[in-house]
């Protein structure tokens, strides 16, 4: 077995015990990328010195040290192209890092590259890359849902160990669930968002893509806690959420969210839900449904809200600073001419969306309503909360659609991530991990939802359904070698 | 007489002294090297977060409560959105609805001694933008061809002061600026200096038939750099607006910028569209809330207000009241006189120095009272000296000259240049005796009763005295050698 | 409900370029879009506080100290047009 397919626990030990070097391990995952990386198209940019970097790396004293990660492009790496994959980033090298990346660093982690990303994370398929078009390895036909999808991918086919991810709207979970893998929005505020460059700012949160629930444990472990750069960074001491891996659930009140479970949901979709929850309730856990009605308005929130914010956000791409500059005869018109050229029609799409909400005469009707929904929905968790200690439901409506199925039909790409906006909006933990395939063989993701900083009941629950279901299915991609 | 009154409202900027930024710990200073004080965060630079100068907001809340107006328990910051080169995120960090002051009020009192009641609408606090410089390859004034954009100033806190239209005439308008920019000084949160744009004002002005209760059609004026600006700014748009509208035309509601060579507003007329904010609640910042307890410590922090000041001035000095608003007007000026009166009790006398030769000297040459080489040490010796008679109040204002050039104490130049008053009565009785026998027909002139020979004589014993003569000695000489 | 008026307005406002083609796929596709979040519209809200943060936290502060800043190399190593130590722009008007 090559040792790129390890997770980091397995990696860990064997570097621990001196049995591997850092240097081989990096290696295997280049050669694997070498092999790969022209059909799955998960890299913006790949770390030229990943080799001698993993040299460097002489003391394992901390869990990630050595190990080969990849990186979401949209997050600063200090000297290295951080694109958005948008083509008004192009040639940007940060000045800084982001401080998850320089808590990687303070790990002796080392970066494989920079992964692709629907673009500044605008997307659900990793389509609206300005650069490439990641393929799921699963099956290179169809997408590997988005906007994370490089990451996703990455750790999917081994050419990673582990990735970040950001998720803003599920961003983390929908690619995780499509690509067979283990991914987590950890709750607003526990992950520094200093250097993930912006698309919605009250939404925005970075996590781990990982191959099973120990290594998301490990790495939510090295990039959590506050951050005095990040005034939305919460001041709490993060506990050891690897205590968390106990395979115990008794007692767990578990409630399944009724509104997730219906109209559009794929059928293996949802049985595979129903499976995962027979599972957890046979090892001892209550099982219960649960309904939050105002989740129906959670996707018409959400497609205000996120826009809004990020028209502002993406205003700064201004060719002053940094990034392209397309010449015009006056300052108006180059910024004009600029970020019509550079950015995507998704982004321009949101752009103009989000300024029409924000705009005289439309704000109250639209914002400020949808913020007011953002409440009612908040309150609706709380309210759920009360009664059970994580709720649940399927991460995706479906399993990975066909690469442009969705693309000329923005509303239908928008309701894949019908499941996981809610969380986003009421700036919970959630995690999904696989818990089957359907008849395509197309992985399927169970997505568990936790109370406000709780992400240990999270793992809990989610490392006990894991070692129950014994997901171990491998995209046909990797059989091949 | 117009039948027309003005209507005027001031929109302040005011830099605040802070040591680092609003929202990052780039250094907070004037001019220097282009883009050598930023940072990621100042610059806009993609994935960059805001983090609250608390400082910032403490100072706001100071001049907040010094305008007496009400500080909100809960506030936040916005987003304003718009697109200009010199601002790094295209959109500025301000406030909006919930501005850490809201309603409060400015006392000031015209050069007519009236005292009127200036309505302040709120003082919130936002970030500066950064300064461009516009380059024409040509040399034409007009029509840039580009322009260097400095970050520096970028991110500065800025405190803006919005007033009601409660001012109706140019000098209440400036004594209104000149009163603000006074507390400013007296709580230490900012340089306020107008020429090197630390305290920055726009104008709103309309007109309206007097006894009318509607407003009229306003203008906003820019880019008014001084006092004197400000003043010549409006009474040239106040002029303008009065011109259009008796002749029946009307007034076109837009900016017009103030031209201070050419003495005249002309109208910026742009491509732009007209503005739309979009403010909403700035995601990256959490709100805050000021608890009463907070705002009661910074006003017991605050230091004596010119108001407060001018009645103590009155109870503590005896001062007549135009003296005490004078002495107290400026924090430098009352600072002075406090300094001098505690070695110094004649108050009538330092005031009339202060307010006389000194506050001359200083006008003439442009310096405020703390930037010349003069100290209450000088002041306080040389009026010690005029009361013991060592130097004449005449000689007192040679020396006066003498030690504002060279900040040499007077005793020093007295000393120097021997000017000690003559109090020995045989020497100034030989000086006398000789005017008198060279001047026969002024002698005469005084018998006959004459009263402006003397004036003569004396000048005379003066002249050959160089000055140093005690002035009551000769007079007294002079009658008594005449009656003889 | 959203004109192509209203799409070159927003679009002025965002600094976009559009052309003709892409101005009336977005009347067509913003008017969907809008459609659909305008089912939250029905809802009565008028009880309820907006949500500008999910996470409640305030007064979060830092102290007035001055620290390092980028060297002007580092500041301008981005820029697409510099001169004299400054970032280059086009005329305004």
């Amino acid at each position: 077995m090559k040792l790129n397919q390890l997770t980091i626990k397995e990696l860990h030990k064997k570097l621990k015990a001196k049995e591997i070097s850092p240097f081989e391990v990096a290696t295997d995952v280049l050669s694997h990328v070498d092999g790969v990386e022209e059909d799955i198209h998960a890299y913006v940019s790949l770390n030229n010195n990943l080799l001698d970097d993993s040299k460097n790396v002489t003391e394992i004293d901390n869990p990630l040290a050595g190990i080969p990660i990849a990186v979401k492009d949209n997050m600063c790496t200090k000297g290295v192209l951080t694109t958005c994959s948008s083509e008004i980033l192009y040639n940007h090298l940060p000045v800084y890092d982001a401080t998850v990346v320089n808590k990687l660093k303070r790990q002796n982690y080392v970066m494989v590259g920079k992964t692709n990303l629907d673009e500044f994370a605008m997307g659900s398929s990793t389509e609206n890359s300005a650069f490439k078009i990641t393929r799921n390895p699963w099956n290179l036909e169809t997408v590997p849902g988005g906007s994370s999808g490089g990451s996703a991918a990455a750790v999917a086919a081994d050419m990673c160990i582990a990735a970040l991810g950001s998720d803003t709207g599920g961003s983390i979970r929908q690619p995780a669930s499509l690509c067979g893998v283990v991914g987590m929005k950890p709750t607003y505020g526990l992950v520094s968002r200093y250097g993930l460059v912006a698309f919605a700012s009250s939404l925005d949160q970075i996590g781990p893509i990982t191959k099973d629930v120990t290594d998301c444990a490990i790495s939510l472990q090295a990039i959590a806690g506050h951050d005095n750069k990040d005034s939305t960074s919460l001041g709490v001491n993060t506990p050891d959420y690897r205590q968390a891996l106990s395979a115990e659930v008794k007692g767990l009140k578990i409630g399944l969210i009724e509104e997730l479970m219906v109209e559009g949901i794929q059928k293996e979709v949802k049985e595979l839900t129903d499976h995962g929850l027979n599972l957890l309730e046979k090892m001892g856990a209550s099982v219960g449904p649960v309904s939050l009605p105002h989740l129906e308005y959670a996707l018409s929130a959400y497609y205000i809200i996120a826009p809004a914010e990020a028209s502002s956000n993406l205003a700064r791409f201004d060719s002053v600073r940094y990034g392209l500059r397309e010449e015009a005869e006056d300052m108006v018109d180059t910024y004009k001419k600029t970020r019509a050229k550079g950015f995507g029609d998704e982004v321009k799409r949101r752009i103009m969306l989000g300024t029409y909400a924000l705009s005289a005469g439309y704000y109250d009707a639209y914002y400020g309503q949808a913020q007011k929904v953002r409440t009612l929905i908040i309150d609706d968790f709380k309210k759920a909360f009360e009664k059970y200690d994580v709720l649940v439901s399927p991460t995706s409506p479906t399993t990975a659609f066909k690469i442009g199925e969705k693309a000329t039909d923005p509303l239908q790409m928008y309701l894949s991530d019908i499941c996981t906006i809610p969380v986003n909006l009421a700036g919970l933990p959630a995690i999904s991990i696989p818990c089957g395939v359907d008849d395509k063989g197309l992985p399927v993701g169970f997505q568990i939802i936790g109370k406000h900083l709780d992400e240990s009941t999270v793992i809990k629950a989610a490392y006990a359904l894991e070692q129950e279901i014994g997901f171990k299915e491998k995209p046909k991609l990797l059989k091949r070698d | 007489m117009s039948d027309y009154e003005a209507v005027i409202g001031l929109e302040i900027h005011i830099e605040l002294n802070t040591q680092s930024k609003m929202f990052c710990d780039c250094e907070v200073a004037f001019a220097g090297e282009p883009n050598t004080r930023t940072c990621e965060v100042c610059l806009g630079m993609p994935g960059s977060l805001p983090v609250t100068n608390e400082k910032a907001i403490q100072y706001i809340a100071k001049l907040g409560l010094a305008l007496n107006c009400e500080i909100a328990n809960f506030t936040q910051f916005h987003r304003k959105n718009y697109f200009y080169p010199d601002m790094p995120k295209d959109y500025q960090i301000s406030q909006f609805d919930l501005p850490v002051a809201g309603k409060g009020y400015l006392d000031i009192e015209s050069d007519t001694g009236e005292f009127k009641r200036i309505g302040i609408t709120r003082a919130h606090i936002e970030e500066d933008t950064g300064k461009m410089l516009h380059i024409s390859r040509t040399g034409r004034i007009h029509g840039a061809d580009y322009s260097l954009v400095d970050f520096n100033r970028a991110g500065t806190p800025l405190a803006e002061v919005v007033t009601e239209p409660d001012i109706r005439n140019p000098d209440d308008a400036r004594i209104f600026m000149q009163s603000l920019r006074n507390i400013a000084l007296h709580l230490g949160i900012s340089d306020v200096n107008m020429e090197e744009g630390s305290l920055r004002v726009d104008a709103n002005v309309s007109l309206r038939k007097v006894g009318q209760k509607e407003l009229g059609t306003k203008t906003e004026v820019k880019n008014m750099n001084s006092f004197r600006a400000l003043k010549r700014a409006l009474d040239f748009e106040i002029a303008r607006h009065t011109k259009l509208l008796e002749a029946g035309e009307r007034v076109v509601q837009e900016t017009r910028h103030w031209d201070d060579a050419g003495g005249k507003t002309t109208s910026l007329r742009s491509k732009e569209e007209a503005h739309d904010y979009r403010y909403f609640p700035e995601p990256d910042l959490v709100p805050l809330t000021l608890k009463p307890s907070y705002i009661e410590e910074i006003r017991a922090t605050l230091p004596e207000l010119p108001e407060a000041r001018r009645k103590r001035f009155e109870d503590q000095y005896s001062l007549v009241p135009h003296d005490a608003r004078v002495l107290s007007f400026e924090k430098a000026v009352g600072d002075f006189f406090e300094e001098s009166a505690k070695d110094y009790k004649n108050y009538k006398s330092l005031v009339n120095w202060i307010m006389g030769e000194f506050s001359y000297h200083l006008n003439n040459q442009g310096l405020a009272i703390d930037e010349c080489a003069l100290t209450p040490k000088h002041l306080v010796q040389l009026l010690k000296m005029i009361d013991d008679n060592t130097i004449s109040g005449k000689i007192a204002k040679e020396v006066f000259d003498e030690m504002f050039n060279t900040g040499k104490l007077p005793s020093v130049i007295v000393e120097e240049k021997g000017l000690t008053q003559i109090t020995d009565q045989s020497e100034i009785e030989k000086v006398v005796d000789m005017v008198l026998e060279e001047n026969p027909q002024a002698v005469t002139d005084l018998k006959e009763g004459k009263d402006r020979a003397l004036g003569f004589l004396v000048g005379q014993v003066m002249r050959l005295t160089k000055g140093k003569a005690s002035p009551e000695l000769v007079n007294k000489l002079l009658w008594e050698k005449i009656k003889q | 409900m959203i004109t192509k008026k209203d799409v070159e307005h927003i679009a002025l406002l965002s600094r976009l370029d559009l052309t003709e083609e892409e101005k009336d796929k977005l009347v067509n596709q913003l008017g969907q879009i809008l459609e659909h979040a305008g089912k939250i519209a029905s809802l009565d809200t008028s009880k309820v506080e907006p949500t500008s943060h999910a996470v409640e936290t305030k007064n979060v502060l830092r102290k007035d100290v001055k620290g390092p800043s980028l060297s002007q190399e580092e500041a301008l190593s981005n820029a697409p047009e510099i001169e004299e130590g400054s970032f280059v722009v086009p005329k305004i008007v």
